[in-house]
């Protein structure tokens, strides 16, 4: 196919794929007047050098943004599980908070499992567990320094664990007790005689968060089947510890924290997800912003090697111009921190230009003289 | 250290990096008219570029998988942060 090479790298991948689709059967001069026709029209469509594309988009998420609801969705069938959705969850992203309300995974699991062998057993073995949940009761004697755990028998089966399991997480988790296991209960003596009360009491709600199994961070975890498969949903998230795991598909699964992406799989992937939660969100409210738009958004928060949020602590303190940050936020701040370092302001783009009341570089305001120096 | 179980190259979020040679590096910059400073950035310590044997200064060649161009490509320079 000699005569689509030349256009390889002219035009997207995509629209080849189609010409070449659609040209099937056609002898070799018309394909190549079809690829030139194809070629002019791509090139009309290109956006113009000098667009304001960046505000251009701003319109096009800000319009539809204001009739999306305020509200976090509940998962239908588990009460603890909400899903921040909506403008709460677009601010969120596009801040670059690292802090989500929400956490979230979801869980691509490999060929057996994924067709729903096991996966109750599954999900169980990655929630975390913590003490205070396999434990009835919990009492402190007073007479001995010792605190006792009567534990729940049915829940420990459910979950695997054995007293043995226990007794060496308590350990490990806490100082200073010598752990014998009685006929019920499992017994914390403590080593010194002259602990007072105020300290045992204070060791007992430490030892109710100790970590007994599981994915660390993983507070609840809910089987879906979606399509074909059966993928796990939970609510908290750790990738790292999740991807590391044998029945794990550890090319599909994901989390909804950005800052986590970034730190495992790298700025681009990222990029990626910032544009596919923003997308996700605004589809799921029925509005049809176009997917470019936020692939610009993303591109120029991810534009400095790491995510940055668009706040005056993240794109914005990055612009060269001293106007252009003072005309965003804090104002004052900005200019004299400017004055006290003597800074330079090159005028090179929009906002400064409109204080000054002089032509923005934008559209047709773009273009200007410049004298060739002679050589 | 403990060898990864999983590899980040192969997740479908991580597109594929790779590392343009100096020549390629002249041209890119040649073409576009820019300095490698202009260029967006990637840090040295990216997850996604740790097999590619990077020093600063560097150039990698991302080619992302698009919804809308089904392929592009992106460069971003190495910073050392």
């Amino acid at each position: 196919m000699s005569i689509f090479t030349e256009y390889k790298n002219k035009l997207p991948r995509k629209i080849l794929n189609e010409v070449k689709e659609y040209t099937k059967g056609m002898s070799e001069a018309k394909i190549k007047k079809v690829l030139a026709a194809t070629m002019e029209e791509y090139e009309n469509t290109k956006v113009e050098p000098g667009e304001c594309v960046g505000v251009v988009s701003a319109e096009s998420i800000g319009e539809p943004g204001t009739q999306m609801t305020l509200n976090t969705f509940h998962f239908a069938g588990v009460a603890e599980m909400n899903v921040t959705m909506g403008l709460p969850r677009i601010i969120e992203i596009l801040d670059g908070r690292s802090n989500l309300k929400t956490p979230m995974m979801e869980i691509y699991l490999k060929a057996p499992y994924s067709q729903g062998k096991d996966i109750r057993k599954i999900a169980l073995s990655i929630k975390e567990t913590l003490l205070n949940e396999v434990v009835s009761e919990f009492m402190i004697n007073i007479a001995e320094n010792s605190i006792e755990l009567r534990m729940n028998n049915e829940k420990m089966k459910e979950l695997g664990l054995t007293e043995n399991n226990i007794i060496s997480s308590i350990k490990s988790g806490i100082k200073g007790y010598n752990i014998r296991s009685s006929k019920e209960a499992i017994v914390l003596k403590s080593k010194t005689k002259e602990e007072t009360i105020n300290k045992v009491y204070i060791d007992k709600e430490k030892i109710k968060k100790i970590h007994l199994s599981g994915v660390k961070g993983i507070s609840q975890v809910l089987p879906v089947r979606r399509g074909e498969e059966y993928i796990i949903i939970t609510s908290g998230t750790n990738l790292k510890a999740i991807l590391e795991l044998d029945y794990v598909d550890s090319t599909r699964t994901t989390t909804n924290d950005i800052f986590e992406i970034q730190k495992i799989l790298g700025v681009e992937a990222a990029r990626q997800s910032i544009i596919n939660e923003v997308f996700k969100v605004i589809e799921s409210q029925g509005l049809d912003v176009d997917i470019r738009h936020i692939m610009l958004v993303a591109d120029t928060m991810c534009n400095s090697g790491e995510v940055k949020g668009i706040t005056r602590y993240g794109v914005v303190s990055q612009k060269s111009s001293v106007l252009a940050r003072a005309s965003f936020e804090t104002p004052i701040r900005h200019i004299i921190g400017a004055a006290l370092i003597g800074e330079e302001d090159k005028l090179t783009s929009v906002v400064e230009n409109v204080m000054l009341n002089q032509p923005v570089p934008v559209g047709t305001g773009l273009p200007d003289l410049v004298t060739q120096v002679k050589k | 250290m403990v060898k990864k179980k999983y590899n980040i190259q192969e997740h479908g979020l991580v597109p594929e990096h790779l590392k343009l040679s100096e020549k390629e590096v002249k041209d890119l910059l040649e073409r576009y008219h820019i300095s490698l400073k202009e260029l967006p950035k990637i840090s040295k310590k990216d997850p996604a570029i740790s097999h590619l044997n990077i020093k600063e200064g560097d150039v990698i060649k991302i080619i992302r998988k698009s919804k809308t161009a089904s392929e592009s490509i992106f460069y971003r320079g190495v910073i050392n942060v």
